[in-house]
């Protein structure tokens, strides 16, 4: 013979199971809900950190084919290689936007700047630049000396400046301008010149 | 030591330019050079010429050579240096033990004993342990027991082409001859490859010095071809060579990444007929030297006046001009309308492609350089509507010249000069045939790799007329302004060659 506080207790084990799994049930078909209901509007871009700075970008234009120096206040954190990471990250910003003056592939973006002493600084570009960058001697210049340039002119002390591809060596930008080199910002600024003059 | 050569880093110096500030002559360097030249020629007469006995390891983290030792008789190699690629390694010396430890294996030796303790297990090596200033040699012969305990996994050891190929890296491949007219040989690989590349009159050979490239089921492969008979897989010293025999000079280009290379007879330069009796000493090559077989008692250097360098080709089409027009194809036509108008002033030009073939940047230089050519003319197309644009070399940061070779990244660097000299007279013949002209320096290879007068050309349409480009008045008159300015300075150009 079953005692009977015993069936009384399983009995209300049984009862708070049952409520239990119910409640669990619930839930979960809310968070499910919830997920579906409120898409993701956090924006995709990095949070601005750091007081506004004057800078120099060094702006292509494809009409004309010329490199110009151009002022621009941006958000600057404190590191030296964030700076460099926003500097290049703004100047995509121009070339993205819609009166861009010399357009990039949809999806192009610096993945980061690595900077090494002395005097070294590697820039990562994602896939979707190189793959989606127009194809042509003077397009490709353009985009490489705009980024060396507005690099050394805002941080100091770089001295070569070498371009990698999702983290990798690439052989061309789009074909024909090489970056398998070390590029000297002595040397790069020599073409800087020469593309600031009109044609 | 491990040692991973970059083959084709450098290229041997042919010439030096006067009157610029060439370190290489002065008097100091040049007291420098004389000296090593004299350790070097005491060195040819006191001794026997010896090759580097090395052995290759192929591996997921590293491909390398290490040195191979001699010890009574038989080869060794030092095990911490075969070791340090593939993981965490380190060795100390105890008296006559030297106890290895590789990642979390460890191991003992003992000088002078055949036995070892690996794992906590006795094994015989065929010959005696070596130990030299802290450095454990192990015989060569040994490693096929040694290795697969200390790494933990199989491996496959060729002791008689001294390679080794750690787990499944094996390169193998596939080749057979396409009759087409003219017959070729296309070699599949498995993953990319970039062997060394040499002709000799009736072989072509591809030296694999850091690819993990095996035989196929027979070392001699024989093809139904006139052309291209046989092929024969060797291995030796740590090195996979391909002999392609070939009754015909021929030459080999890569494709699909590197996974393909077809072997096809070299194109022979199409001398101008209506040359003028004039002709300048220089005589046109028949084919170029490095790619080309030599008849015996012919020169031994026969000198095109320029090579003119069609961009892109084969696989890799440049830019899509427009969805019918690709950039390889007006390369090629406008470098043709170049050679024939070069050819009619006397002056000979020969064409690195004359086909829709794929060349690597490094092949192209290389054929430039071996031709001795006065001058390097590369040749693109945009349609950016702008005209012409000229491009001598912007030289990165390179490394430094070795004695008579120079770094190959900045090998352009004693032509630079003579280079933007060409340019401007070009420049300047286009701006008075009214054509649209600009002269930059730009990063653009292989202009940096050669080794004499060097400049790209960039044609674009005038206007919007893309199709422009293709006409060939337009390209004519192009090519006319370009050769007048070529000519303007052929005297430099020539005397710079000798």
């Amino acid at each position: 013979m079953i005692p009977r506080h015993l069936i009384i207790a399983v009995v209300v084990l049984g009862v708070m199971a049952s409520g239990m799994s119910v409640y669990v049930w619930n839930m979960r078909g809310r968070v499910v809900r919830t997920e579906a209901s409120t898409p993701n509007s956090q924006p995709v871009a990095r949070p601005a950190a750091g007081p506004s700075e004057q800078v120099t970008l060094y702006v292509a234009y494809d009409e004309g084919g010329m490199l110009r120096p151009q002022a621009a206040r941006i958000p600057l954190p404190s590191g030296r290689q964030e700076r460099a990471e926003e500097l290049l990250r703004a100047l995509v910003d121009i070339y993205l936007g819609k009166s861009s003056p010399h357009v990039l592939g949809t999806g192009s973006e610096i993945r980061g700047v690595y900077l090494a002493d002395p005097g070294l600084a590697v820039i990562d570009l994602n896939a979707a630049f190189a793959n989606g960058h127009r194809s042509g001697v003077l397009v490709e210049e353009l985009t490489l000396t705009s980024l060396v340039a507005t690099l050394s002119a805002n941080i100091p002390a770089i001295t070569q400046v070498k371009i990698l591809v999702d983290g990798k060596e690439r052989e061309s930008l789009a074909g024909h301008v090489d970056l398998t080199a070390f590029y000297d910002v002595a040397r790069v600024n020599q073409l800087v010149t020469q593309l600031a003059a009109e044609p | 030591m491990a040692s991973n050569n970059a083959a084709g880093s450098i290229v041997q110096h042919e010439g030096t330019e006067e009157g610029e500030n060439l370190k290489l002559f002065d008097s100091s360097r040049f007291a420098h050079v004389l000296g090593r030249f004299l350790v070097l020629a005491s060195a040819v007469v006191f001794s026997s010429p010896t090759v580097q006995s090395q052995f290759s390891v192929y591996s997921k983290a590293a491909n390398y050579s290490v040195a191979v030792v001699e010890r009574n008789g038989t080869d060794y190699l030092g095990l911490l240096e075969l070791l340090e690629p593939l993981g965490v390694v380190s060795a100390r010396q105890n008296g006559d033990h030297w106890k290895l430890r590789y990642n979390d294996v460890e191991s003992e030796f003992v000088m002078g004993q055949a036995r070892t303790r690996i794992r906590g297990k006795d094994f015989n090596l065929p010959a005696s342990f070596v130990l030299e200033n802290g450095r454990g040699l192990v015989p060569i012969l040994g490693l096929g027991t040694l290795l697969p305990q200390i790494l933990g996994g199989p491996i496959t050891l060729n002791l008689f082409g001294r390679r080794l190929f750690i787990g499944d890296v094996a390169i193998h491949f596939t080749a057979e001859v396409v009759n087409t007219e003219p017959a070729k040989l296309v070699m599949n690989f498995g993953n990319p490859v970039n062997p060394m590349i040499a002709t000799e009159p009736g072989k072509l050979e591809m030296i694999f010095t850091h690819d993990p490239v095996v035989a196929p089921g027979s070392q001699t492969l024989t093809f139904d071809s006139k052309a291209i008979p046989s092929a024969t897989f060797e291995e030796s010293n740590g090195i996979a060579k391909l002999v392609v025999t070939t009754t015909v000079p021929a030459m080999a280009s890569f494709s699909n990444d590197g996974r393909t290379i077809t072997v096809t007879p070299a194109s022979t330069p199409v001398l101008p007929a209506h040359a003028p009796p004039q002709t300048p000493p220089a005589v046109p090559a028949t084919v170029p030297p490095a790619v080309a077989s030599r008849e015996p008692g012919a020169p031994v250097r026969q000198h095109v006046f320029a090579v003119i360098d069609p961009a892109h080709g084969g696989d890799e089409r440049g830019a899509a001009l427009t969805d019918q027009l690709q950039e390889k194809d007006v390369t090629l036509a406008f470098s043709r309308h170049l050679r024939e108008l070069l050819g009619g002033r006397g002056l000979s030009a020969w064409l690195e492609r004359d086909s829709d073939v794929t060349l690597s940047l490094d092949q192209r230089a290389a054929m430039s350089n071996a031709s001795g050519a006065a001058l390097y003319i590369a040749v693109h197309a945009t349609s950016e509507s702008n005209g012409v644009r000229l491009y001598t070399a912007l030289l990165p940061s390179g490394g430094p010249n070795q004695g008579w070779f120079l770094d190959w990244d900045t090998a352009q660097t004693a032509f630079e000069g003579l280079s933007q000299i060409t340019a401007a007279s070009v420049t300047t013949e286009l701006e008075s045939k009214q054509v649209s002209v600009r002269n930059l320096s730009a990063p653009l290879r292989p202009l940096n790799n050669v080794v004499t007068a060097a400049f790209a050309i960039e044609i674009g349409p005038e206007s919007d007329d893309i199709t422009q480009l293709s006409s060939p008045e337009y390209q004519e008159r192009l090519a006319e302004a370009v050769v007048s300015g070529v000519a303007d300075v052929r005297d430099q150009l020539e005397a710079r060659r000798k």
